[in-house]
């Protein structure tokens, strides 16, 4: 029953690796805060954080004009990603970016940045909290009324979207033994009807939100075997419920934070846990504590996760709205998921994303990149310090550091000109921090 | 193409110089259009240079045979193009048949009149969608296979599930390569991404090998900058990466070994920064939503330049899980699609590569008959695909099943051909290869005529 939890020694490599995959990477001497703290003192930092605060500087655009993100192309990604860089409680940001996945929406079809926010918020809000309390706000929210078709979804005239993609994509999974059927399918969309809402003209987007009950179908409905007068409540508690939820849950949110699947009595006893209460808080915490975090392999940081931790390391604010395309050739355009299964999160790395990582580092160290005719050290060891440490100091194994290394004396050595000798140091510094962001390495974490 | 050594010696270089320079060599009957064609002269220039210096990267990494694309083109590869219709096509739109009454019943408020569209003129029980007018003239011109009815057995009506089976060839939730990843596994090269190509930006599953590269790629630029580095540091740091991605024997050090070489495979279209890399011989649509008409304008570019394709995929124009107001967005997004395709085969044809070429265009599922209450149609089973290209041979697979007796239990079309038997035949007829060793139970499905 008793939940494996890591005792090897949680060091500043661990700690690191904490602030990746519970958030957004290290802020300068985080990780050293971090690891002082040991495993349950670094964990229940992000699990059980005090009140955020936004730190840094104010986000702007390129103009220097503040966010507007209900209205400005673009501002809702920024604005976003901002919270991500400024945050004092990363795990909050990241449990909604994770929420945002989940429950994937996008502004393609929603086509309103205010009610994509308002559902960020809602994502926010909950973000720790209890997952029978969020998926009943989902269920209603709007922008998810406008993306599932919800407000389309009336007796007499039933809509199967929301219904089929709760089951298959939110709660249970598809296609496993037990599962629901395509009769439950049909069911659950005559549950789910009497959302409507209201075009309106001047706002350019549907508005009044609301309940309906004369659009609601009250006949009896017959759901995973069960008969009765269903409505939305009955039908999110169904599926709560339902014998596959705990493991579809715990499996999903375990995928977040380890890249292997876990084993069956650490999947076991996560459900358990769960299934008592449905409270989220407690199922991360016992996950970030798990072995599997520290020992298992390195995972693929997520596009944005890159982007914000980048700003961090760097103590940059938002100042262009560059983002709002890198975040695209990357691979996440925040609010605008592929589908409503959210991101692929196994497939962040191909050559057209991995040029826009290289973008993106690009991009972050644009604005202290150093000219031909700027000071830096012209020794290799002073160099690769002094690069490596305004790259915000990562680990980088073994190897590659011993090949950073060789980069930097090799590339001195090409210096025969004078004006080579001369101009080369900045230039290999450039080079240099580059290279540290896009390696293996710094790719995961 | 390792075969082609003697290709070799017709290096990049050489072949552009000429074609840049005042005099044009003269082109042989029979040969493809010289490689770089509408390429501008500024173009052709960088494009030399970035040459010099792609060999120079090429000899420290250790990397080989730049001049494959020159080969392979030389030998007239085939070329596989996938398009997805993402979100579940409604066949009973695409081909409609108007007259039937059953049709007029299910779909009060999204039925089309026989007026709208032309006769399709192989079953005359049905009309063409009208955005699909520009597929029904290259259909009269007998490029074109119409598959009616195209799905499974067992159909399942999830996206991402039917999608899967879609991709990877096979009803099995557990397969992680695509049918098209195992074809390229088994004939491709390991130097080469651009064996399997997808075009939207992010690998399409489809294309997911395990031991071959493939490359994903958003518009033909694949140019990689860093502020304030150039010359030999430059170099080297693509060196370092080099070095340090084979050193790690992970995954990501992989992808950064796959990307240095694309940036290699892909300096013909490094361009100047200010005209586009390419020109194309015919107009393809306009479009600030999508930027599938480029993409196929860019697709043709690169098979005229040479470059080693095999296997692409893209997703079309559109999105088709039209569970809402169906008719005005569907007919647009059918509309940019189909008149984006007609452009890609004038293209080729203009190029004279329209035999080295053919079009599969496919769907995840088809939509359920009855409309919904919303103006629209829920998720379905058997849908409507096409082959397109000079060499199809132009005759539909399977029939429509109409509505009377076609129709399964859940309301949906029943299949009158399985996507396995069309991944089979063209593995076979296309690409002369062996199905069985890329399809599980490949001699289970029926084959059919596909080329000609």
């Amino acid at each position: 029953m008793g939940i494996p939890v890591f005792r090897g020694t949680f060091g500043p490599a661990q700690a690191e690796r904490l602030l990746w995959r519970a958030g957004f990477g290290p802020r300068r001497g985080d990780v050293a805060r971090t690891a002082k703290l040991g495993l349950a003192g670094a964990v229940r930092s992000l699990t059980r954080p005090g009140t955020e605060t936004l730190v840094g500087p104010e986000p702007h655009d390129e103009k220097g004009n503040p966010l507007a993100p209900f209205d400005a192309w673009g501002h809702d990604h920024l604005w976003w990603l901002d919270r991500m860089v400024r945050t004092t409680t990363p795990l909050v940001e990241r449990m909604t970016l994770i929420w945002h996945d989940w429950f994937a929406t996008s502004n393609d079809q929603v086509g309103s940045q205010e009610l994509m926010i308002d559902q960020n918020n809602l994502f926010r809000s909950k973000a720790l909290g209890n997952f029978s309390d969020l998926l009943l706000s989902v269920t209603q929210d709007p922008a998810m009324l406008i993306w599932l078709n919800g407000i389309e979804n009336r007796k007499g005239a039933p809509n199967e979207n929301y219904g089929r993609e709760l089951m298959e994509l939110f709660t249970l999974g598809a296609d496993r033994p037990g599962g629901y059927t395509e009769d439950d399918v049909r069911e659950q969309a005559r549950s789910f009807t009497g959302f409507r809402a209201d075009w309106s003209d001047s706002l350019g987007r549907y508005t009044n939100f609301r309940f309906d009950p004369k659009r609601h179908d009250t006949g009896t409905k017959t759901v995973f075997g069960k008969t009765g007068t269903f409505d939305y409540t009955d039908s999110c508690k169904l599926v709560l419920q339902h014998p596959n939820h705990a493991s579809f849950f715990v499996g999903k949110l375990w995928s977040y934070f380890v890249p292997a699947a876990p084993d069956t009595a650490t999947m076991n006893a996560l459900c358990a846990m769960y299934a008592a209460s449905y409270e989220v808080q407690p199922v991360v915490e016992a996950i970030l504590m798990h072995p599997a975090v520290y020992t298992g392999p390195a995972m693929v940081k997520p596009p944005v996760v890159y982007n914000a931790g980048l700003l961090r390391a760097l103590g940059r604010g938002i100042d262009t709205s560059d983002w709002v395309w890198l975040g695209d050739e990357a691979g996440q355009r925040l609010f605008y998921p592929p589908n409503v299964a959210g991101w692929d999160d196994t497939r962040w790395l191909d050559t057209a994303t991995f040029r826009g990582r290289w973008d993106i580092a690009n991009y972050a160290f644009m604005t202290t990149s150093r000219s031909e005719k700027a000071r830096v050290p012209r020794t290799a060891a002073k160099l690769y310090a002094a690069a490596l440490a305004s790259s915000g100091s990562p680990h980088v194994s073994a190897g590659t550091d011993k090949l950073l290394r060789a980069y930097v004396s090799a590339a001195l050595a090409d210096a025969k000109e004078t004006w080579e000798q001369e101009q080369y140091p900045p230039l290999i510094f450039n080079a240099l921090r580059q290279l540290v962001a896009v390696t293996p390495d710094f790719q995961t974490s | 193409m390792s075969d082609c050594r003697s290709c070799a010696d017709f290096s990049r270089s050489q072949l552009l110089r000429a074609a840049a320079g005042a005099g044009l060599p003269a082109v042989e009957p029979g040969m493809p259009t010289p490689a770089g064609t509408g390429l501008t002269r500024r173009a052709f220039v960088s494009r030399a240079a970035g040459l010099a210096l792609a060999v120079y990267g090429v000899d420290k990494l250790g990397f080989t045979a730049l001049d494959d694309g020159i080969a392979h083109a030389a030998t007239g590869g085939r070329v596989l193009v996938s398009v997805f219709l993402q979100g579940g096509a409604d066949a009973l739109s695409l081909l409609y048949p108007a007259d039937d009454a059953t049709y007029l019943k299910l779909r009060p408020q999204l039925a089309l009149p026989a007026s709208a569209g032309p006769f399709f003129a192989e079953d005359t029980r049905l009309h063409w969608h009208p955005s699909l007018a520009p597929i029904a003239t290259l259909h009269g011109e007998g490029k074109v296979a119409v598959l009616p009815s195209i799905g499974y057995d067992h159909p399942d009506q999830s996206h991402f599930t039917s999608r899967h089976y879609w991709e990877v060839g096979a009803t099995d939730p557990r397969l992680l390569t695509g049918w098209l990843g195992r074809y390229l596994d088994a004939v491709g090269t390991g130097d080469n991404p651009l064996q399997g190509l997808s075009l939207d930006g992010s690998l399409s599953p489809t294309l997911a090998t395990t031991k071959v590269p493939v490359a994903a790629i958003d518009g033909t630029n694949y140019g990689f900058w860093t502020q304030n580095v150039w010359g030999k540091p430059e170099d080297r740091l693509y060196e370092s990466l080099a070095a340090i991605g084979t050193a790690s024997k992970s995954a990501a050090g992989d992808i950064a070994l796959q990307s240095l070489r694309l940036r290699e495979q892909m300096l013909p279209f490094a361009g100047d920064g200010n005209t586009p890399p390419f020109k194309s011989p015919v107009a393809y649509p306009q479009s600030g939503d999508s930027q599938f008409p480029q993409q196929l304008a860019g697709l043709a570019a690169m098979l005229a330049a040479g470059l080693p394709l095999t296997c692409v995929a893209v997703e079309a124009a559109g999105s088709y899980d039209t569970h809402s107001d169906q008719a005005t967005g569907f007919a647009t997004d059918v509309a940019l699609t189909a008149s984006s395709l007609l452009a890609f085969q004038r293209d080729l044809e203009a190029r004279g590569l329209q035999d080295r070429v053919v079009v599969h265009v496919w769907s995840e599922f088809g939509r359920r008959a009855e409309e919904n209450g919303s103006a629209g149609t829920d998720h379905g089973a058997a849908g409507t695909g096409f082959l397109i290209g000079s060499r199809v041979n132009g005759q539909q697979v399977g029939e429509f099943p109409g509505l009377t007796t076609g129709l399964d239990v859940d309301g949906n079309l029943v299949p009158t051909s399985d996507f396995r038997g069309v991944y089979a035949s063209l593995l076979e007829q296309w690409f002369d290869f062996d199905a069985s060793q890329v399809l599980p139970n490949a001699s289970s499905f029926a084959r059919t005529k596909l080329i000609r």
